[in-house]
């Protein structure tokens, strides 16, 4: 199905997101992704800007192929032509070790954020009766603990963009810049927030989000209007739209059946 | 049991001995890879009710037994089943409606706490959670933990380091153990005895097997002693932890066994439709799963062109090419 905002600009909103993370990661590093586009983003990154970034999940697999699309980080495609397949003792490890924790990014994604980068992905409502009830942290609490730098991806709604989180998953930069250190977690924290809107960054100074970039198409002042606390929108640019390589790449190589791009 | 030379036995009388009405239970698995399904629909056969049950990541069989009735507390770090429910439907509902009691730790928590039930501890620490609503929260209230032994009196507990700044970690969460009374695991290989090899992920499960005091394996292939004893180095659970060996092909079908066959985009998707609705659902139940006298019955559903598309490319470990959306 081809979206209104497809035909204008030529690509999906999803692949732009996609395309906006995969920028993130940096060559070199160990690239925990969870299911579905955190995954893509990693895989978009391997192949187009960061040949020497590994690939690694939760589940146990590190340096993992990908000659196709996984649909879980279970799925036996993480398990192909991998460096180690271990369990899920050893990759939480390698997360909390601070060798090897260190290199790591995270990828996320939650049901609501805070301004700290603070997620939910357990509940809506009262914990014990919950009125949406969602998977649950996974392995997402873990790697927000223990590793230096997340990137976080959400859909951009007023309502996943609170002011306080209905349940507290997983650790962002808590309520500011010594909110980690008081609580006796590591320095390091989330960096980047990925939406469908924009691209959000977390203030040095104060912590907060803001605004760092808006898609080609979007406005500052809609990305407030659907953000449920205030936004420092001074610093928005225009986000650099996907070139025809990095579009290429996603489609043809990381996707081709469009499983989790559409 | 576990001294016997021979534990091979059926899976009706492997859950009809050991999986009892109340019991607490863990399944091995992640997702939507190696998920025990015919011990599942078994258990869901014989109408077991007032499971206790415990899982890391599961997604289609956690969801199977909560939708059919058989689980009425969970612990739990994360119920969906990849890009087919992201948050499994049975569980989702169950817990909206209050028919079942949850309790959430994370993925390495839950690992951590097999792994400590395996090693004969209470607890191990962890740096995982600090400052969370999964410390804050908790599912089952003090009383209910008061009143059952296979449960601790405290959810998680956060500690200053003892050792001071030792290791820059200065303060900590304790995790208690899990010893659940049966586990079970599907395995690709094992012998008459109960040595398993694992091949793929291990993801929990050799902590899940080695902290129950009762273990069933189910194996796509049961081999001889010899066979697993030419390459130790490749086995992973020995016969000393295990009570009952149940050979069954497909023995995780609809879900993935990595080299043996990948999971079923079909079914999964289908489930996923069903499980949004009820009388859908309780159709499917008295069909698909009370219908059937057993897996065999069960995989004799599908049709052999079915069936062969999941088979796995001895290249890659699973069905290459497979059509999955």
């Amino acid at each position: 199905m081809i979206k209104k905002e497809e035909i204008e600009t030529g690509y999906s909103r999803r692949e732009m997101m996609t395309i906006a993370a995969a920028r993130e990661i940096k060559n070199g590093e160990i690239v925990f992704c969870g299911t579905g586009i955190s995954m893509l983003a990693a895989m978009a990154a391997k192949n187009i800007s960061a040949p020497q970034s590994t690939i690694f999940f939760e589940t146990g697999a590190i340096d993992s192929r990908l000659d196709e699309v996984p649909l879980a980080v279970a799925d036996s495609r993480v398990m192909h032509a991998t460096a180690v397949n271990g369990g899920l003792a050893e990759a939480f490890a390698t997360m909390q070790n601070r060798f090897t924790g260190s290199r790591v990014v995270g990828i996320l994604g939650a049901a609501q954020i805070d301004i700290y980068g603070n997620l939910n992905s357990t509940a809506i409502g009262d914990y014990r009766q919950p009125e949406v009830r969602f998977s649950g942290s996974g392995g997402a609490c873990d790697v927000a603990s223990f590793v230096n730098r997340t990137i976080i991806f959400m859909q951009h709604e007023k309502r996943k963009f609170v002011e306080k989180l209905d349940y507290f998953t997983s650790p962002g930069w808590i309520d500011g810049p010594d909110g980690r250190q008081k609580i006796g977690l590591g320095s390091g924290g989330p960096e980047t927030v990925i939406t469908n809107l924009g691209v959000l960054r977390f203030a040095e100074e104060s912590k907060k989000m803001y605004l760092a970039a808006c898609y080609p198409g979007i406005t500052p002042e809609e990305v407030q209007l659907n953000t449920g606390f205030t936004l420092d929108l001074e610093q928005a640019e225009v986000f650099p739209p996907p070139t025809s390589t990095e579009l290429k790449i996603l489609r043809q190589r990381c996707d081709p059946q469009r499983l989790i791009l559409d | 049991m576990r001294s016997s030379q021979n534990k091979v036995t059926t899976l009706t009388a492997a859950i009809a001995s050991l999986v009892k009405n109340n019991c607490h239970l863990s399944i091995g698995g992640f997702t939507i890879n190696r998920n025990p399904m015919a011990a599942v629909y078994e258990i869901i056969r014989q109408q077991k009710r007032g499971l206790h049950l415990y899982a890391h990541s599961n997604g289609q069989g956690v969801d199977e037994l909560i939708g059919a009735g058989c689980v009425s507390r969970l612990e739990i770090a994360y119920a969906g089943s990849g890009r087919f429910a992201p948050t499994c439907i049975r569980f989702r509902r169950a817990v909206e409606r209050g028919e079942i009691l949850v309790e959430d730790y994370s993925n390495y928590q839950m690992t951590l706490r097999f792994m400590a039930g395996a090693m004969g501890l209470p607890f191990l620490p962890t740096r995982s959670g600090l400052g969370t609503d999964i410390i804050r929260h908790w599912g089952f209230a003090k009383s209910l933990r008061k009143n059952d032994n296979g449960l601790p009196d405290q959810k998680l507990i956060t500690i200053d380091n003892p050792f001071g700044d030792w290791c820059d970690s200065p303060k900590l969460v304790l995790v208690p153990a899990i010893n659940p009374e049966v586990t079970i695991i599907h395995v690709q290989q094992a012998d008459r005895r109960g040595n398993a090899r694992i091949q793929g992920l291990t993801f929990a499960d050799i902590e899940q097997a080695k902290a129950a005091r009762h273990l069933i394996i189910t194996c796509e292939e049961l081999v001889e002693e010899e066979f697993l004893k030419r390459e130790p180095d490749r086995n992973q659970i020995p016969f000393i932890h295990v009570d009952a060996v149940i050979p069954i092909t497909w023995g995780a079908y609809p879900t993935a066994c990595y080299r043996h066959y990948d999971y079923d985009p079909r079914y999964l998707n289908n489930y996923r439709q069903t499980a949004e609705d009820e009388e859908s659902y309780q159709t499917y139940l008295v069909e698909k799963i009370m219908g059937c006298a057993n897996h065999q019955e069960f995989i004799a559903l599908n049709d052999d062109e079915h069936l062969k598309n999941l088979i796995a490319d001895p290249e890659t470990g699973y069905a290459t090419g497979l059509k999955r959306n």
